[in-house]
């Protein structure tokens, strides 16, 4: 704490009273900013609540148990509309977080590559790179979404004219179908063989590195690694005579039946996030990498490694530091934008709960559910990445 | 963040921001306003939409400018809000606008736990379905497996669900907030059926590429009952909006039109003159809050119903809807009006 030099110390200090004491005083504002916040919200909520009952309008949570009365489009779990509106949201919910998700690893790959390719010696390589992050990064997110969409669907063809792809895939403008995976017998096997795996891989990789310190002989850890995770799997699948059957996508009288389809809407909306997001994340990675003093490269090439793994040991550790948290707010902004789903009808919780919201004439709690929602999944990205930083963070020995 | 989600969240702001505001006097604010704020279809052909130069036009619009006809006796004193089926109910709600006129159904839930009050049906409506001739559908019952168009938030997609369901067929619902998303859709052939209030399906269809590609199949599977839906809480306000459309059907049993409105101020039938204001001492108008000559205002702007609904939706439109259910009680329709006394 500071000292405050000024206050004469002895006989003068009985003399103030607790007001001129600088920690009371902290302590005395923070209660009274802490009161009237508490008065404000109460205010609200009481104010809300009254508003409501002299509109005659219904309040309460409890409605989310009652039965939906919609359908949705798309689903990552059983659904109907016998379903409870509670169901309803966590499918609109499950529906965000896999926008979020596949968007942010699709986004982080492309950024990558086009922030490092900005870089590169070759003229043509920096040139469509910087073209790439000005397009991208000049256009509001929802025309991107929109000239996906409208090209998806332009161009694709009706389902009767479908795409013929190997492996009864089929590409149409109701979306993607596949053969849908039905799993027989036993098949709980594979993903616990698929887990041994990667223990045995982290096994592996710890003995590689003490004996390459201890001895200096280097071991194929990765390539052993990758054997065991894809092949532990593999085999137990053989093992238990291969219990996969497919149920293939036929064509019916409107669309095709059977099978799993991925849709157009989800397809534009996560194309869309994915290169909108990626023209920032590019940005971000370059200027990381410009970040990293320059003798770091010189004194790698001092040491006679090569340009490759100078880039890769060197450099991009050291920008990964850098880049770690603007790269969060990024993952925050896909995660919120992908709430324009609305506008080309794919199934996410802004649209779900406006749906319910609508239906059901409960504003103030799906408002409510909403916020809470974005902003648990906006916490937990932060968490996560707050996490990786530090563990990225230099280690001072 | 979505406008969508903007104006809930405005709305739901308003809710708790207001202090205790009296729902009370919903005429006395719009004649301190010095206009009536009417919540529109945001673009439905024969219903609401703004034409080619910007004037609102269309059927539920019209109810609009009777209203402010009743209460201003001026048509014009009206500004529009144009609302999306899932704005609608916030903006009503919350009190940004004084009364819904938008093809919305009359249904036990608006009623009750939304807060609203509905009376008066303007136009009698059904649900059905449009799909495209190539397919060769004749029915409804043939659509198992098709993928269909629908907006959200609206009575249309809770029909769907439950009549696919009863009748066992399987479907892939396509929804979306926005009537110009879904026609786009549709056309653009993400769906194999399109369905809403029979009404929209014939305004819909006028806006496709190719209209004469498309046919409106028989069935119709369910109640649609439109009409103009304001706040609970308001006797007064509600009385006002409920009489303006019981007024525009007496108008047109009694036979007055725009056109002999003022002539028919010299009628001896003492019904007439009490419905025009021409009875001696008489209060209706004064008991309603409004002027005497509240009727003969409304007939004098918009004319009857059933010249409302001839221009907007009838035979002199581009729907070319006949009146149906719509005719009035006398001639085999629902359109029947308590008497005005
Ligand atoms: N009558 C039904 C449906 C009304 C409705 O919203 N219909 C659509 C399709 S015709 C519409 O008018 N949409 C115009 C818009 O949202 O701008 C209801 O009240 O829920």
């Amino acid at each position: 704490m500071a000292v405050n030099v000024q206050e004469p110390a002895g006989e003068d200090r009985p003399r103030s009273s607790f007001i001129y004491d600088p920690v009371m005083r902290s302590i005395l504002y923070q209660v009274l900013t802490a009161i009237i916040f508490i008065a404000l919200i109460w205010w609200f909520w009481s104010n809300t609540l009254e508003n409501l009952r002299r509109a005659n309008i219904a309040s309460g949570f409890g409605f989310l148990n009652g039965r939906a009365g919609f359908d949705v489009g798309q689903a990552l779990i059983a659904y109907s509309s016998d379903s409870t509106y509670l169901r309803a949201l966590y499918v609109g919910f499950l529906n965000t977080l896999l926008v979020a998700f596949t968007g942010i690893i699709t986004a982080t790959i492309i950024g990558f590559i086009v922030g490092i390719g900005r870089l590169s010696n070759n003229w043509l390589i920096s040139k469509l790179s910087q073209v790439y992050v000005e397009v991208f990064r000049n256009i509001p997110p929802l025309l991107v979404i929109f000239f996906w969409y409208k090209g998806v669907l332009s161009v694709l063809p009706q389902p009767r004219d479908s795409i013929h792809l190997p492996f009864s895939i089929f590409l149409n403008n109701r979306g993607l179908a596949f053969p849908k995976a039905i799993w027989g017998e036993g098949t709980w096997a594979i993903p616990l063989a698929f887990v041994v795996g990667i223990v045995a891989a982290v096994v592996v990789s710890k003995w590689a590195r003490s004996r390459q310190e201890r001895t200096g002989q280097p071991f194929p850890s990765g390539w052993t690694g990758f054997a065991l995770i894809i092949g532990l799997p593999i085999l137990t699948f053989l093992a238990l005579g291969a219990p996969l059957s497919f149920d293939y996508p036929i064509a019916g009288k409107f669309n095709l039946s059977g099978g799993s389809v991925v849709g157009p809407e989800f397809v534009s909306l996560y194309l869309a996030l994915s290169f909108y997001t990626a023209a920032f994340i590019a940005e971000i990675v370059r200027s990381g990498i410009r970040a990293v003093a320059k003798g770091q490269t010189e004194a790698a090439f001092a040491l006679g490694l090569q340009p490759g793994v100078t880039t890769r040991k060197v450099v991009v550790p050291q920008a990964l530091r850098i880049v770690i948290p603007p790269l969060t707010s990024q993952y925050l902004n896909l995660t919120k934008n992908s709430s324009l789903a609305i506008a080309i009808g794919f199934s996410d919780l802004v649209a779900v709960g406006g749906t319910i919201l609508n239906q059901s004439g409960r504003a103030v709690e799906i408002v409510a559910i909403w916020m809470a929602i974005y902003l648990s999944i906006s916490l937990a990205t932060s968490l996560f990445m707050n996490w990786f930083n530090a563990k990225m963070a230099l280690v001072e020995r | 963040m979505s406008k969508k989600l903007l104006s809930a969240v405005i709305g739901t702001a308003l809710l708790g921001l207001t202090a205790h505001t009296a729902s009370a006097a919903t005429l006395d604010s719009v004649k301190a306003k010095g206009f009536l704020q009417c919540g529109v279809n945001s673009g439905l052909a024969g219903f609401g939409f703004p034409d080619a130069s910007g004037n609102w036009t269309g059927f539920d619009v019209d109810y609009c400018r009777a209203v402010a006809a009743a209460i201003f006796g001026d048509p014009t004193k009206v500004k529009f809000t144009p609302t999306t089926a899932k704005e609608r109910f916030t903006a009503l709600q919350s009190g940004e606008i004084d009364m819904l006129a938008r093809n919305t159904t009359w249904t036990i839930n608006r009623d009750t736990a939304l807060g609203f009050s509905f009376r008066a049906v303007n136009y009698y409506d059904g649900q059905g379905f449009m799909v495209r001739k190539s397919l060769n559908v004749k029915s409804a019952l043939e659509l198992s497996g098709a993928a269909v168009c629908v907006q959200s938030g609206t009575t249309t997609e809770l029909n769907l669900a439950d009549y696919f369901k009863s009748h066992n067929l399987q479907y892939n619902p396509v929804v979306f907030e926005k009537l110009e998303e879904v026609n786009a859709a549709y056309d653009a052939g993400r769906c194999d059926v399109y369905t809403t209030d029979q009404s929209g399906l014939y305004a819909v269809r006028l806006t496709l590429s190719k209209p004469d590609d498309h046919i409106i199949l028989p069935e119709i599977i369910s109640k649609e009952p439109l009409g103009p839906a304001v706040r609970q809480g308001d006797a007064q306000w509600f009385n006002i909006v409920s009489w303006t459309h019981y007024a525009l059907v007496t108008a047109e049993d009694f036979g007055i039109t725009k056109a002999n409105v003022d002539e028919m101020l010299k009628s001896a039938n003492p019904d007439i003159k009490r419905f025009l204001g021409e009875e001696k001492d008489q209060h209706i108008g004064k008991d309603l809050g409004l002027d005497e000559k509240w009727a003969y205002n409304i007939i004098k702007s918009v004319g009857n119903y059933g010249e409302v609904f001839e221009r907007n939706l009838g035979g002199s439109s581009q729907l070319k809807i006949a009146r149906g259910l719509n005719a009035l009680w006398s001639k085999g329709g629902l359109q029947y009006a308590p008497p005005i006394r």
